[in-house]
């Protein structure tokens, strides 16, 4: 069973189908690209794939569950996690605490325990203190850990962001745009950062992304996407060459 | 595969140091002098009835303040009818007090006759209190920002105008002879324990799941914050200490009228946390003492409170938007620390002077 499987995803805002028999398989510990021009609908294939849409047509699994009728914070726990295009940290919140918020369903402590500040709330606690300075660690945030959200440097923001999508223990990492706004030095470090999560928490990463070296240099697979509807897939030597691929970039 | 055994065993980390258990003792430390000077000076009557009065409705301020605070502070949520939770405790109590008053004569175990009466009227309230709140928080999920404030604003003049119309809460005229059973002892440790649990509530994963949902909705949801729980959760609780708190006033009074509890309570109770600093319970402590002690004071002024309520928010937003406290919490701890590295310091520079004096 694939970690993702999309099947003839649609949706119609009215009488607009931007996403158009969309189709996906996963498998796990898989990086896949999703590129396409401004407007091809790749983040409203993220919306749908993360319960923010429901879609007219088609399934989604994740993890062999169907997503059908699934709230957004349901499918975070069958395991697949995003960031978003504009940074959604708390902004107002310590950077330590963006990670502990995340890891919310990774604890079991109830209500009275964290009134009474029993044995349990204290170990599940220190646990998350733990990951969440373990997980910094592994994106050089550990000395910002009490810092505010805000107040960290926009290339640290979307790492913070990556960690916190991370700290829901996910399968799959749906990224979206995680360049963006990055001059070609904090690209360079996120390619890296990228391949680096990948391997040490095995996850399927899927990235949606308009900066074509980042693209071209990770992905084993890329799909392309134009007015909501697969025109390309294929490694990325195989896309760099494909005539519709050109024809959706650059036009006849 | 849990993430922590992905991490291996790793050395413990320093916990994030609001976890401490030592923080929450000094603090309780620090309350428990409070409460013996404050008690002291009522009871050898240094502090005349007047004043005890004013420290009792302080409380209450306290604890009204500090329950909104939940909704609109940690929550964000504007919510502008918190008066009308404060109604329906205040009822409920009341009419449970004087049911009571005559049945329990004696007291219980440990329990003086005023303080057994008190929990259970108490506990009505916050029971009815919550469930207005359940019912109030429901629809409102649906409504954000100055939609939810209308519709809570409305709540609160449905719950007034009702309480005016209704017989057996006395109508207009309003209930009388409620037993005034309110000690200082009791309101004050009502609200401290009220104020602790939120403060410790708040530092739980629960809490954290709150504050998330005041950032950004929509990121809280992507990792998995059930915030339609959380929400309903927050408004639960705020109603809840709201209604005990309506509870302490009223056997404070002995009296209760609709009048008391109108659009413009609710907007007292609001600019206490405004002004202390959305998502401060120290600074919503701090505001509704400033905020009650001074109408107090200008008793000749009356008629100009809300004047200086409206001219306090103007100058709160043009000055410091943030509120008193911003989102910072008194630590005495803290400042027990500071105060040490201070006097050390001082001690430091002292022995330096003798020593090269020598």
């Amino acid at each position: 069973m694939a970690l993702l499987e999309v099947k003839d995803l649609t949706i119609r805002f009215g009488g607009l189908t931007a996403v158009d028999n969309f189709e996906l398989i996963l498998e796990s510990n898989e990086l896949v690209g999703l590129i396409g021009p401004n407007g091809a609908g790749k983040t409203t294939i993220f919306n749908l794939l993360t319960g923010v849409y429901a879609p007219t047509e088609g399934s989604i699994h994740v993890d062999g569950v169907n997503t059908k009728n699934k709230k957004p914070n349901q499918i975070v726990m069958l395991g697949s996690s995003r960031t978003f295009q504009n940074i959604r940290l708390f902004k107002d919140m310590s950077v330590i605490d963006n990670i502990k918020v995340a890891y919310h369903n990774q604890m079991t402590y109830n209500l009275l325990s964290s009134i009474v500040k029993n044995k349990k709330f204290r170990r599940e606690e220190q646990e998350a203190v733990d990951v969440a300075v373990e997980l910094l660690k592994v994106f050089g945030l550990e000395q910002f850990q009490n810092e505010l959200a805000k107040n960290l440097p926009y290339g640290k923001q979307r790492k913070l962001e990556i960690a916190r999508a991370l700290a829901t223990n996910p399968k799959i990492l749906l990224l979206d745009e995680p360049a963006a706004g990055m001059n070609p030095q904090e690209t360079e470090e996120l390619m890296e950062t990228i391949k680096l999560v990948k391997e040490r928490f095995k996850v399927s990463v899927l990235l949606i992304e308009h900066d074509m070296k980042l693209v071209m240099g990770i992905c084993e697979r890329i799909i392309v996407v134009d007015y909501g509807k697969i025109i390309a897939k294929g490694s990325p030597k195989e896309i760099r060459k494909d005539k519709a691929v050109i024809k959706a970039y650059l036009g006849e | 595969m849990g993430l922590s055994k992905l991490f291996g065993t790793v050395l413990p980390h320093k916990a994030y140091k609001k976890l401490s258990i030592s923080t929450v003792f000094i603090n309780l430390a620090f309350v428990t002098i409070i409460f013996l000077v404050l008690n002291t000076l009522i009871n050898t009557g240094i502090l005349n009835r007047y004043y005890s009065t004013i420290i009792v409705l302080v409380l209450v301020a306290i604890v009204m303040s500090a329950s909104l605070n939940i909704a609109t502070g940690f929550l964000g949520q504007l919510v502008l009818g918190h008066a009308g939770f404060m109604a329906i405790g205040a009822y409920t109590a009341a009419l449970i007090g004087i049911a009571l008053y005559p049945v329990i004569t004696d007291g219980f175990l440990f329990l003086s006759r005023n303080l057994l009466i008190f929990l259970i009227s108490a506990s009505g309230a916050a029971l009815t209190a919550s469930i207005a709140g359940l019912l109030v928080g429901t629809p409102a999920l649906r409504l954000r920002g100055d939609y939810l404030g209308i519709m809570t604003l409305g709540f609160g003049e449905i719950v007034r105008i009702i309480l005016t119309n209704v017989e057996f809460t006395g109508g207009a005229q309003g209930l009388k002879a409620i037993p005034r059973i309110m000690t200082f002892p009791i309101a004050f440790w009502t609200t401290a324990t009220i104020v602790l649990v939120i403060y410790l509530f708040m530092f739980s994963r629960h809490g954290r799941a709150i504050l998330s949902i005041r950032e950004d909705e929509i990121a809280s949801e992507s990792v998995g914050i059930n915030i339609t729980k959380y929400k309903i959760m927050g408004f639960v609780l705020a109603s809840m200490f709201g209604g005990i708190g309506g509870a302490i006033f009223a056997f404070q009074g002995g009296f209760l009228a609709p009048v008391s509890f109108g659009f413009i309570k609710s907007v007292e109770i609001f600019v206490i946390v405004v002004l202390g600093g959305m998502g401060s319970i120290s600074g919503a402590i701090v505001a509704a003492i400033f905020l009650t002690f001074l109408p107090e004071l200008l008793r000749d002024f009356d008629q100009y409170r809300l004047l200086l309520y409206s001219m306090m928010l103007i100058l709160t937003m043009l000055f410091r938007p943030q509120g008193m406290m911003g989102t910072k919490e008194f630590d005495t701890p803290r400042y027990l620390r500071a105060l040490k590295r201070f006097f050390l310091r001082k001690k430091k520079t002292d022995d330096l002077l003798k020593g090269s004096d020598q």
